[in-house]
C-alpha cells in the first residue's frame, strides 16, 4: 500500500467529494443496519403483543429507512466518482507533463512503451481502486463492525458466539489472502512470458518464416502457454477456496445461533425476533467480509499500478534548464568541444567520449565519420543537450549550452534523428509539426530542399496525403525525406543530420546535400555519414575513433595524413577489395 | 494485462483497443456486439467440448448445491416455528443438526464446482491461445502487414481474458440460478402464496430500474469509450515519439492536446462511472423494501394466523434466494455479450486463411542447385499498385545476381517474392527448374539463406540467436559459424561471450553487430541459396569491411542475391540487375554497365563522387 499513500497527495483539491462519499455511505450502511432492527421489532413487540398498527407502522419506516439509504448509496456513488475520475485526471496529466520533461536518457531508461502503459493501464488501475475504495471498502468495514455492535445490542449473550467465531475468520482470510498476493505475481510473470513470445513472433515474423521454424515456435510457446495456465489454476484454486470456508464458518454460526437461541428463548432470557435479527446481521457480516475480500486483489494490484506510476513521477529529468538560463534569440552557429567527456552511466560508467576537443566555426559544413559505436550520435546529441556532458563544456556561439534554455537551443538547432517518427495527420502537417503556422510556401520549400517534393506531388493527395500509424505506407528512405523537411521548416542557423539518409539513395542524397548548400537557414551543417559523397560534400571532416577524435581536417588533408581515412574511403569506393584479388 | 481481467463490459478495450478504429471515430461501444451470435456460441461450446466430463460433474455438484442451497432456509423456519417457539429442544438440535450437515455439504459442492470450473474456463484458454497462436504461424506476411502489432496482442490478451472471466461461470451461474429460481418460488408458493405474491409485485419494478440505469450507463459507457480511445491514441503516439516531440519542441502544443482529451475523458467517465455505479444501491433499494415487505406484510399475517414466524424468517431467505441470481442474470447477460465480442474478434484471426498454402501435390524439394528463374513476374501488395512489372532474369548455380536501383524501385520485393512471403500476382519464378508454388514451401525456405535488413534477435543468449540458423548445431559450429561471420571476436568481448542474454530485439548489440549474428545465422544454416538483403547500408565503413570479409565467404558456391547501397560490393556480381519503377532497366556485368553509360553509370559516378572514381 505504501505507493498507494504516496499518490494521495493527488486527491487533496478533492478532498470535499472524498470526504462526502465516505458520510453518505455511513448513512447507506446505518439504514441498512436498522432494518433487521426493525424486523425484531414487528417479531417482538408487534406480533407479541397483537399489535397491527405497530406492525404497519413499522412497515413503513422500513420503507423509509429503505429509500434513505438509496439515498445515501447514489450519493456516495455520485461523489466517489467524481473525486476518483478526477483525482485519476491529475494523475495522468501530471504523469504526461513529466514525460514531456524527460531527458533522451530518462527516456531510454523507462522505455517509451512501458510509459504508454504507465499512462493508460496503470493510471485505469489506480483510478478505479479510488473509486472501489471511496465506494465498496468503505462500506464493508462499516458493515461488519456495524453488524458487530448491533449484533451486541441484539444480544450480548447470542454475540458471545460471534467472539468465538471472528478470530477463525479473520485468521483463515489473513492466511489465504497472503498467499494469493504472492501467487498473483507469479501469475503477472508467466502472462508476461506469453506476452513477449508473442509479441517476438509478430516482430521476428519474416526471420521465423526465413528459417522455417513455426514449428520451433509453437512448441516454445506452448511451453509459456502451459505455465501460465498452471499458475493462474493455482491462484485461483486458492481463492476459490477462501469462500467455502468462510460461508461454512458463517453458516456454523448460523446453525449455532438457532441452537444457542432457542436454549436461551426457553430459558427466557432472549426473545425469537432477536434471533431473527442476529442471523441477519450474521449474515451481512459474511457478505461484507467477502467483498473486502475481492477488493483487496483489486487494490493490491493498483498498488503495484501506482509504484510503476510514481517511479516515473519520481523521476528528476536529468537535462534541465539552470534556474539563471540565458535567452539566446539568435545564433551565429559557432560550436565548440572543450575536453569533453561523457558516459551514458554519469561519473563512473565506461566514457563514450573521452576529452573530445574540437571548433565548427559559423557557417562550416562538417561531416563526422567512424565505426559504429565510435560515438557519433552521441557527440552530436550533446549539442542540443538530448545529454549533459559528464566533464567538459559544449559551447554555442561562446555560451556553455547548459546555461542556455532548452527551448531556445532546441529552436537554434534542428536535429534529423535516425530513427524517422511520423506522426498521424497528413504529409503537410507532419512537415510543419516543429512550426505550426508556417505556410504552403514554405512546407513546400523545405520538401524541395530535402527532396521530398517530388514524390509528394506524386501522390494521388498531395501534400494532404494521410500518414499511417508510423508512417506504414511510406518507404524508409521517403520517412526519412519527410524528416529532413521537417527540421528545415523552422530554417535553424544550425542543422544537425544523424545518419539520417541511410534509407536514401545516393542520387538523392547527393542532391540534398547539394539543395541545403543553397539553403538560407542551415549553413552550420554537422553531419553524420557513411557515403563518401556526403563526405565530399563538407568543409572538414572529423573522424571518430573509440570516442576520441582520430582525425579532423579536410579531405584532401586527410588522405594525406590519416590511415583511419584512407581506410574508410578506400572501403567505400571498393579499391580495398582489389588490393586482396 | 492481466489487469484487465475484471473489468466491466465496456472497459474491455485495453490499452491498445483505440488501434482499430482511429481516434475519434466512436464506434468503441458498438464493436462489442458480436455479428454472429449463434456461430460464435457454437465454437466456444466446441472449446468447452473437451471438458466435456468435468462439465458434467460440476452440472450435478452444481444442481447439488443449488438443490441444498433451497433446504436450509427451509430448515430454519422449522427450528424457529417448532424447536425455539415450541420450545422444543431435542427437535431444534435434530434440525441445527441437520442444518449443519446440508451447510457442510453445499460449501463443498460450492468449492469443488468452482475448482472444476477454473480447470476448464483456463484449459479452455489456453487450447484458444494455442490455435491462435498456430494460426497465426500459418499466415503469410500479407496478415501481418495489415494488422498492427498492438491489434493482433490485444486480441491474444484482452480478448481472451474477456472470454475467460465470463464464460468460465456462466454456465455454473445460470445452472444455478436457474434451479435457485424456480426452487425459491415453488419453495414461497409452497409456503404463502399470498406472501409469494408479494415478492413477485416488487419484480417488475425491479426490471423497470434495472432496464433504466443500465440505458443510461451503456450511453455513458460509449462515450467514454469514445474519449478513452482518442486520449490513449494521443498517449501512445506523443510518448512513442517523445524524442521527435522534444526536438521539434512540441511539448506545450502535446500538453495542450493531451488536457483536451483528459478533460473530455473526465466528463464522460465521471457520467458513466455515476450510472454504472448506481446499480449497487438501486438493487439494494430492491432488496431493502421487499425485506420491509416481508417483514411488516408477514408480520401482519402472523396476526391473522395465516402463518407463522418461521414462515417469515423462511421466506426472507427464500426471497434473497429469488431475487439475487435475477440480477446475476441481467449482469451476465452484459459481460455475456462482450465476452462473445471478444471470442469473435479472437475467432476472425483463426479464420483467417493463409494466403500461401502448400498445393495439395506438391513435391519436396532437395539437393538444390539453385538454378533461379523469374519469367515475367508481375506483383503488388495491394492488387491496384504493381510494384515489379515483367519482371525476368536467370541465376544459374553459384552465381551471384546484385539488384540496384533507388529506394522504393521494387528490390526487397523481389527478394520477398523469392523467399515466397507473398504470391506473384502472374508470371513464373522456378527453382531448379520446379514453378514455386508446386513446391513445399518449408523446403524452399530451407534451402534459402537470408541476411535481412533489419536483423531480428530474439531474447535469450547470444548462442540461442545463432543457433536459430540450425537448431541441433553444437556450441562448436556455432562458433565457427561466428568466426566465419567476423563476429566471434566482438561476442567474446561481450559480458559473458556467447551466453549475453539479449533484452528484447537485442537492443545492446549495434546494428553492425546484430547484422554480423545474421550472417553467422545463415551461414550455420548452409544454404544452397543466399540472399542479402540491404545488408550493408546501415554499417560503419570498417565494421561493412568485416561483413563483406565475411559475406565473400559464405557466398562462395552459392547463388546469390545481394541488394546494397555499395557498389563495390556489386562489382564482383555475375549479374547486375539495375531496376528502377518495378522494372529491370539494365543488366549485365560491371564493366559492360559501366560501358553502356546508362542508369548504372549515374548510380556509380553519384555514389563514388565522381572525380575519385575515376
Amino acid at each position: 500500500m505504501q505507493s498507494t499513500k504516496r499518490l494521495i497527495g493527488f486527491m487533496a483539491p478533492y478532498v470535499v467529494w472524498a470526504l462526502a462519499a465516505p458520510a453518505l455511505m455511513a448513512l447507506e450502511v446505518a439504514m441498512d443496519l436498522a432494518q433487521p432492527r426493525l424486523l425484531q421489532k414487528i417479531v417482538d413487540v408487534g406480533i407479541a403483543n397483537q399489535d397491527v398498527p405497530l406492525v404497519l407502522n413499522t412497515l413503513a419506516w422500513m420503507i423509509g429507512v429503505a429509500v434513505v439509504g438509496a439515498i445515501g448509496g447514489i450519493g456516495c456513488t455520485v461523489y466517489a466518482t467524481r473525486a476518483a475520475q478526477s483525482f485519476g485526471t491529475d494523475v495522468r496529466a501530471g504523469l504526461f507533463r513529466k514525460v514531456q520533461q524527460l531527458s533522451f536518457a530518462d527516456l531510454a531508461r523507462l522505455e517509451t512503451g512501458r510509459l504508454v502503459t504507465r499512462l493508460t493501464n496503470d493510471v485505469d488501475q489506480v483510478q478505479e481502486a479510488a473509486a472501489m475504495f471511496l465506494r465498496i471498502l468503505v462500506r464493508a468495514p462499516l458493515l461488519v463492525v456495524g453488524s458487530l455492535i448491533m449484533a451486541i445490542i441484539t444480544s450480548p449473550r447470542l454475540s458471545l458466539l460471534i467472539f468465538g467465531l471472528s478470530p477463525l475468520l479473520i485468521t483463515t482470510f489473513a492466511v489465504v489472502m497472503g498467499r494469493a498476493q504472492k501467487l498473483f505475481v507469479v501469475v503477472q510473470d508467466r502472462l508476461d512470458r506469453v506476452n513477449m513470445t508473442m509479441l517476438e513472433n509478430l516482430a521476428g515474423v519474416r526471420v521465423i518464416k526465413a528459417f522455417v521454424r513455426s514449428v520451433h515456435e509453437v512448441a516454445r510457446f506452448a511451453r509459456v502457454n502451459e505455465d501460465y495456465m498452471r499458475e493462474t489454476v493455482r491462484a485461483s484454486v486458492l481463492i476459490a477456496t477462501l469462500m467455502p470456508i468462510m460461508m461454512l464458518l458463517i453458516n456454523l454460526g448460523t446453525a449455532g445461533v438457532l441452537w444457542w437461541g432457542g436454549v436461551l428463548v426457553r430459558a427466557g432470557t432472549v426473545e425469537v425476533g432477536q434471533i431473527l435479527a442476529f442471523i441477519n446481521y450474521l449474515g451481512q457480516m459474511l457478505m461484507s467480509l467477502m467483498m473486502v475480500g475481492m477488493l483487496m486483489m483489486r487494490i493490491s494490484r493498483a498498488d503495484a499500478s501506482a509504484g510503476r506510476i510514481l517511479e516515473v513521477l519520481e523521476t528528476e529529468p536529468s537535462v534541465q534548464d539552470a534556474p539563471d538560463a540565458h535567452e539566446l534569440a539568435d545564433a551565429e552557429g559557432s560550436i565548440r568541444f572543450e575536453d569533453v567527456t561523457f558516459s551514458y552511466d554519469g561519473d563512473g560508467g565506461e566514457p563514450v567520449l573521452r576529452g573530445v576537443s574540437f571548433e565548427i566555426k559559423a557557417g562550416e559544413a562538417v561531416a563526422v565519420i567512424g565505426a559504429t559505436g565510435a560515438g557519433k550520435s552521441t557527440l552530436v546529441h550533446l549539442i542540443p543537450r538530448f545529454y549533459d556532458v559528464t566533464e567538459g563544456r559544449v559551447l554555442l556561439d561562446g555560451h556553455d549550452v547548459r546555461t542556455l534554455r532548452q527551448d531556445d537551443l532546441r529552436r537554434l538547432t534542428a536535429t534529423v534523428l535516425q530513427d524517422t517518427v511520423l506522426f498521424t495527420g497528413t504529409i503537410r502537417d507532419n512537415i510543419r509539426y516543429a512550426r505550426p503556422e508556417a505556410d504552403d510556401e514554405r512546407v513546400e520549400a523545405a520538401s524541395r530542399v530535402a527532396q521530398a517534393h517530388g514524390f509528394i506531388d506524386s501522390l494521388p493527395q498531395g501534400y494532404d496525403t494521410l500518414v499511417g500509424q508510423r508512417g506504414v505506407n511510406l518507404s524508409g528512405g521517403q520517412k526519412q525525406r519527410l524528416a529532413i523537411a521537417r527540421a528545415l521548416i523552422c530554417e535553424p542557423p544550425i542543422l544537425i543530420m544523424d545518419d539520417c539518409t541511410s534509407a536514401v539513395d545516393a542520387t538523392t542524397e547527393a542532391a540534398i546535400v547539394e539543395a541545403l548548400s543553397n539553403w538560407p537557414g542551415a549553413h552550420t551543417r554537422i553531419v553524420i555519414t557513411h557515403r563518401v559523397g556526403s563526405i565530399l560534400g563538407a568543409d572538414r571532416i572529423i573522424v571518430l575513433d573509440h570516442g576520441t577524435v582520430a582525425a579532423d581536417g579536410t579531405h584532401a588533408e586527410l588522405m594525406a595524413s590519416s590511415e583511419v581515412y584512407r581506410e574508410i574511403v578506400a572501403s567505400q569506393l571498393g579499391i580495398q577489395e582489389e588490393a586482396h584479388v | 494485462m492481466s489487469e484487465q481481467r475484471q473489468r466491466t463490459v465496456a472497459e474491455r478495450m485495453g490499452p491498445f483497443g483505440h488501434r482499430r478504429h482511429g481516434p475519434g471515430m466512436g464506434i468503441a461501444a458498438d464493436v462489442q456486439r458480436a455479428e454472429d451470435i449463434p456461430g460464435v456460441l457454437r465454437r466456444i461450446v466446441r472449446y468447452l467440448g473437451h471438458y466435456r466430463r468435468t462439465l458434467v460433474g460440476v452440472t450435478l455438484v452444481v444442481v447439488l448445491t443449488s438443490g441444498l442451497g433451497l433446504l436450509t432456509p427451509y430448515l430454519t423456519g422449522l427450528a424457529i416455528d417448532k424447536g425455539i417457539i415450541a420450545g422444543n429442544l431435542s427437535y431444534l438440535l435434530r434440525v441445527v443438526l441437520l442444518m449443519i450437515g446440508a451447510y457442510v455439504l453445499a460449501d463443498l459442492g460450492q468449492w469443488l464446482q468452482a475448482v472444476l470450473m477454473i480447470h476448464v474456463a483456463q484449459g479452455s484458454l489456453r487450447d484458444i491461445r494455442r490455435d491462435l497462436f498456430g494460426r497465426l504461424q500459418m499466415l503469410s506476411l500479407r496478415f501481418f502487414d495489415r494488422h498492427p502489432h498492438g491489434e493482433v496482442m490485444s486480441r491474444l490478451t484482452n480478448d481472451t481474458e474477456t472470454i475467460s472471466s465470463t464464460l468460465g461461470d456462466t454456465v455454473t451461474r445460470l445452472i444455478g440460478s436457474a434451479i435457485s429460481i424456480t426452487g425459491s418460488l415453488v419453495a414461497m408458493l409452497l409456503l404463502s402464496w399470498q406472501l409469494s405474491l408479494v415478492v413477485l409485485v416488487t419484480l417488475p419494478l425491479t426490471f423497470v430500474i434495472t432496464r433504466f440505469v443500465a440505458g443510461k450507463a451503456r450511453r455513458f459507457y460509449r462515450d467514454r469509450q469514445r474519449d478513452l480511445g482518442e486520449l490513449n491514441g494521443i498517449i501512445e503516439e506523443t510518448v512513442s515519439g517523445q524524442r521527435a516531440v522534444k526536438v521539434c519542441r512540441r511539448e506545450a502544443t502535446a500538453i495542450e492536446e493531451f488536457d483536451r482529451a483528459n478533460v473530455a475523458l473526465r466528463g464522460s467517465g465521471t457520467a458513466a462511472g455515476i450510472y454504472g455505479g448506481m446499480m449497487g444501491p438501486s438493487m439494494g433499494l430492491m432488496r431493502n423494501l421487499t425485506f420491509a415487505l416481508l417483514a411488516g406484510v408477514g408480520g401482519w399475517m402472523v396476526l391473522q394466523d395465516w402463518i407463522t414466524i418461521g414462515v417469515v424468517a423462511a421466506f426472507i431467505n427464500y426471497a434473497r434466494n429469488f431475487s439475487r441470481p435475477l440480477n446475476e442474470i441481467a449482469m451476465l447477460y452484459a459481460s455475456v455479450q462482450s465476452a462473445i465480442a471478444g471470442a469473435e474478434r479472437v475467432f476472425a484471426i483463426m479464420d483467417e486463411t493463409p494466403e500461401i498454402v502448400d498445393a495439395p501435390d506438391a513435391v519436396p524439394l532437395t539437393d538444390v542447385r539453385g538454378h533461379v528463374v523469374f519469367e515475367d513476374v508481375n506483383f503488388g501488395y495491394d492488387p491496384d499498385e504493381p510494384v515489379l512489372r515483367d519482371v525476368s532474369f536467370e541465376a544459374a548455380p553459384g552465381q551471384t545476381i546484385a539488384l540496384v536501383g533507388p529506394t522504393g524501385a521494387g528490390k526487397t520485393t523481389i527478394i520477398n517474392l523469392l523467399t515466397r512471403f507473398y504470391d506473384i500476382d502472374s508470371g513464373r519464378i522456378t527453382v531448379d527448374g520446379h514453378d514455386m508454388r508446386q513446391l513445399r514451401t518449408d523446403d524452399l525456405r530451407s534451402a534459402l539463406g537470408i541476411v535481412l535488413q533489419d536483423t531480428f534477435l530474439f531474447a535469450g543468449s547470444v548462442r540461442d540467436n545463432i543457433r536459430y540458423g540450425r537448431l541441433d548445431a553444437t556450441d562448436e559450429e556455432i562458433e565457427e559459424a561466428a568466426r566465419l561471420a567476423n563476429a566471434h571476436a566482438f561476442i567474446t568481448r561481450l559480458p559473458e561471450s556467447y551466453e549475453t542474454a539479449l533484452s528484447e530485439a537485442g537492443g545492446q548489440l549495434s546494428e553492425g553487430q546484430r547484422q554480423l549474428m545474421a550472417i553467422a545465422r545463415a551461414i550455420l544454416a548452409d544454404p544452397a541459396i543466399l540472399i542479402l538483403d540491404e545488408a550493408t547500408s546501415s554499417v560503419d565503413s570498417r565494421t561493412e569491411a568485416h561483413i563483406q570479409e565475411a559475406m565473400r565467404r559464405i557466398m562462395e558456391g552459392r547463388t546469390s542475391f545481394v541488394i546494397a547501397h555499395r557498389l563495390s560490393t556489386i562489382r564482383r556480381a555475375d549479374l547486375i540487375l539495375v531496376i528502377e519503377h518495378g522494372q529491370i532497366v539494365e543488366r549485365g556485368t560491371h564493366d559492360e554497365l559501366l560501358d553502356a553509360r546508362g542508369a548504372y553509370y549515374t548510380l556509380y559516378t553519384t555514389q563514388s563522387g565522381g572525380e575519385v572514381a575515376a
